[in-house]
This record gives C-alpha cells, structure tokens and sequence, in this order.
C-alpha cells in the first residue's frame, strides 16, 4: 500500500532534484553542442551555464531562480494500491509544492491571472497543473515534475496537409528565430514538437515531447526520428546561439510526438525547454519502496498505442 | 577571450563610462532588485523610495529572488535570476531620473532605442545576465539581505530586495554610452542568412497575420 505520506514526501523530494540537480542526459548533450560551438559569446554563455550546474548541486540552491510553473504529470499503475483515492494524490501533489516552494526555496511564481494575488506558495485554481495517464500491468505510480518557464518559446499553428514537412520547417524557423532572439527562450534546449490532435492535445503532446523526453531519446517511427534528427540540424544551422548571438547552439535535442487529428488539418506546437531543462521522477511501488531518477519514462508504448485494443503481441514491450 | 571587469558599487562615472560592449563584469557592493511592482507603485502612486537608497546603490536589478522569509524574521535567498527588461521600458526614463541609478542589470536587454533616447543621454548603461539560468552562480554572489521593502504589499517576487553582494556575475555589457547594443550588434549579424534559411521551401498553404504587416491582407 503506497500512503499518502509518502506520496508527500516523495513529490516534495523530486520538488527539490528537478530546482537543483541538472539531468544528466541534459548535461552530456548541452557538453556536446557546447564542443562544436565557434561563437565566442555563445561559447562563453554556455561555459558559465555548465559553472553554474556545478554550483546549483554544490550549494544545492536552485539552478534558476525562475523556477517556472511547478507542475505533475502522474502515471498510475493499473495494480497500484495506494490510500486516499486519486484525491488524495491531488492533495499530497498540491502539499507538496507549497511545502518545497518554501523550503527549497522556488520562486513563487504563481499569481491569479487577473487580480494578480498571490498565496507565496505556487498553488491556486488549477495550478499545479496535475496530467494522468495510466499502465497496465504495473503495480507502481510514476510522479515526475517539470518546472519550465512559460512566457516565451512556445507556439502553434494549424498546418495543411499540403504544407507537408516544407510547412513543419517553416514554423519551426520562425518560432526558433523569433524566440532565439536575445535568448528570450534561454537556448540552447530541448526542443518539442507536437503534431496532430486538436488544439488542445497539440499543445499538450509538444510540451511533453520537450519536457518528458530525454536527449537521445528518439521517436519509435524511423520516419519521424529520422525528421527529429533533421530539424535538429535545420536549427543548429539557423547561425544563432545561446543568447541569441552568433553561434550554433540552439538545439540540443528535438522530439517529436504525434496525434492523430482532423483529415483536413495538420496542427503544429512549438516548446522550447530551457538551459536548466528542469525535470524529476519518483517511482513509488505498491511495497512502499521508492525510487528516483531524470528520465521520465512518460511516453510508454502503452502510452502511444494506435490499435482499439491493447494486444497480447504489443504487452511484452510495455514496462521501460 | 573576452574582457573581464570588475566594478565597486555605487559604480562611477569614469567605470562606467569605460565599458565595452561584450566585456564581462563583475560587482562588489550594494544592488536592488526593482520591477513593475516597485516602479508602479512609486512612479504611479507616488510613495517614496526606501531612506537613502540612492547613496548606496547605483544598480537597479531586474530581478524576482527564488526567496523566502524564515520563521525568525531572516530571509534565505535561493537562487538569483533576472527577469525580461523589454517589458519596463515605459518607466525606466523616470526611474533613472528619480533614483539616480547607472546601472540596469536584467535579461534581454532593451531595445536601441531606449538606449539611445534614455540610459546613454542619463550616463546609464545595460548589463545583461548570462544564460539566463545563472541563478545558482548569482545566488552565491549575494552576501546577505540589507533590507527588503514592500514585501507584504508587492510579495515576495514584486518586492524591492537590496542586496549586498561580492564578485556578483558575470554580467555582459549589452549598452555603452554611445548608446550602441551588442544584442543588436548579434541579431545584425543573425539577420544577415535568415533569407537563405526559407529558400526553397514552399509557400504555406494559409497565411496569418505577423507575416505580414498589413492587416487589410487576405491570408490564403
């Protein structure tokens, strides 16, 4: 039985790891952007970004001080037993964050949009945004949290079926470009990108491709790994660099995540993570033993499946 | 390599004069963070700045601390990053009048203009943070609270926080008082290829608007 507790306890630890402690998936990458980097400036910014990791985890103080939009994407486990309900877990989520927000500290970035009150505490109406998805065969919950920035780097545009993968390009450029200017979507990142779905899950599935993802990582289409690995060159070729100046590091990594959508439409969302791409994940087992890492393991094949039904032929594959 | 500077607040004249766009810098002595909170509510609603301000610092941090107020009345500052400038522009003619600052610390930069028209003609120059993730580098460079001002009325991230800091940065120098901008100076440079990045990809199927500057256009 997994107890709210430790629910608790768990959510506020990967609170404090996400603020802190760079992903070391992250750091390798933004090390190998950084060796082909020529810009002096760009350089520089990413040298001191590279210093400033080392300290955050040394003095364990937050790597930003921006410490985003504190939010949860839980998976639950179909044989998971854990007390309180899904309300409970809401609760303890939400405890949580107002405890690290105080404790860690992050900043309290979390205002009611038009009164612009606040609770110094990073909780409010629908905030922390909590996302559910489900695995079967599993007796665990997977908790991670992300901590992005959000007023800068992020777009979407509904494409043709025509615009075909000349449109794909196009919207990215002009996004990369508008937001890499000054740096103002503090590149190099990893960048997602969601296509398909409504609106909505547009928006949805490229932001977790950007957060929930890890470098390296590629999609399990060849086809749409192949395209990841292209836009990643198209952006590094863009001629910008960290801080938007001259240079070459403006990608790190570039994940795709697709939705079936509308036959008459291809919609197209932008995210772009930031130089602390900020992410943490607890697994809690039905045994009370608890695990952490920085790979979030969101994207299951369970999670991507395109059949009505989950087969026998595909379940082997399911538990990362 | 790049340049490295370092400067003793309140900075003078002759320091500032001599930076170069580029040129890393360094701080020692007393900062103060202030943003649209703070600029609102002595600019709009006419309340006073904090007793003596003006005699210890000369640097206007835009700057929302990752901070908390202990139980004992303390304050622990967490990590320390800067927030987008573009956004104060309005207020910053005033301010810079008001408080006799010299210094604008903040992300971004501002556009040249306002370096033209208002921080080169005060004797104000723009250094922009680096990355703009440093927070934890920055957080070190601070050695304590001095004071904290308007922290229940503002909150914590609005509040005007004055900072006594010690080989604080690195900073870039993005403003001189020629009024020229090394963010502007890099995007020139940016602009020159972006053309060639769009050759040969097709026309989208549907235009919007920011595409295009003239709203009267038809989209498709």
């Amino acid at each position: 039985m997994i107890s709210n507790q430790s629910i608790e306890t768990a959510s506020y630890e990967i609170m404090k790891k996400a603020a802190i402690d760079i992903p070391e998936d992250y750091l390798a990458g933004i090390k190998s952007v950084a060796s082909k980097e020529s810009g002096e400036l760009s350089g520089f910014v990413i040298k001191t970004m590279i210093e400033n990791y080392e300290i955050a985890t040394e003095d364990r103080r937050p790597m930003c001080a921006d410490t985003g939009l504190p939010r949860y994407y839980v998976k639950v486990g179909d044989q998971a037993e854990f007390e309180g309900g899904f309300t409970g877990i809401e609760r303890a989520l939400r405890s949580a964050t107002a405890r690290a927000t105080r404790d860690v500290p992050l900043r309290p970035n979390r205002v009611h949009p038009l009164w612009r009150t606040e609770h110094n505490n990073n909780v409010g109406i629908n905030a922390p945004e909590i996302e559910w998805t489900f695995e079967p065969d599993t007796d665990w919950i997977d908790i991670t949290t992300v901590h992005k920035g959000g007023l800068f780097g992020t777009d979407y545009r509904m494409l043709f079926p025509g615009d075909g993968v000349d449109g794909i390009k196009r919207f990215l450029l002009d996004t990369l470009i508008s937001f890499g200017k000054r740096g103002l979507c503090c590149q190099p990142a990893i960048v997602g990108v969601g296509l398909g779905g409504s609106k909505d899950t547009c928006m949805q599935l490229g932001k977790q491709a950007a957060c929930l993802r890890v470098v390296g990582d590629r999609n399990p289409d060849p086809k749409i790994a192949e395209l990841e690995l292209e836009l990643i060159t198209l952006g590094n070729n863009i001629g910008m660099g960290a801080m938007g100046f001259v240079g070459s590091s403006m990608v790190v990594d570039l994940h795709i995540e697709v939705g079936h959508t509308h036959t008459g439409g291809m919609p197209m969302s932008v995210h772009t993570f930031c130089l602390s791409s900020r992410r943490a994940t607890a697994r809690l087992h039905s045994d009370g033993s608890v695990g952490y890492r920085t790979d979030p393991k969101w994207f299951t094949p369970y999670h991507r499946r395109e059949t009505v039904d989950w087969d026998e032929l595909t379940r082997g594959e399911t538990h990362a | 390599m790049l340049e490295e500077v370092h400067i003793s607040l309140p900075a003078d004249a002759e320091a500032i004069a001599a930076l170069k766009l580029g040129s890393v810098v360094y701080l020692d002595g007393i900062v103060y963070t202030a943003r649209e909170g703070v600029y609102q509510r002595v600019l709009n609603e006419g309340h006073s700045l904090p007793q003596g301000l003006g005699e210890i610092s000369n640097v206007n941090f835009h700057c929302s601390p990752a901070a908390a107020v202990k139980d004992d009345g303390t304050y622990e500052i967490g990590g320390v990053t800067a927030t987008a400038s573009f956004r104060f522009s309005k207020y910053l003619g005033d301010w810079l009048d008001l408080s006799g600052t010299k210094i604008i610390i903040g992300k971004g930069g501002m556009p040249v203009d306002d370096y033209q028209q208002v921080l080169a003609p005060r004797g104000a120059v723009y250094l922009t943070t680096v990355g703009y993730g440093t927070g934890a580098l920055l957080g070190r460079g601070v050695q304590g609270v001095e004071s904290v001002h308007w922290l229940d009325e503002l909150g914590i991230a609005q509040a005007m926080w004055v900072f006594r800091v010690k080989d604080f940065g690195p900073f870039l120098v993005d403003s001189n008082l020629q009024g020229q901008s090394l963010f502007a100076q890099q995007g020139d440079l940016v602009n020159k290829q972006i053309d060639d990045l769009y050759t040969g990809l097709k026309e989208p199927a549907l235009h919007r608007y920011g595409e295009t500057k003239d709203r009267t256009d038809e989209l498709i």
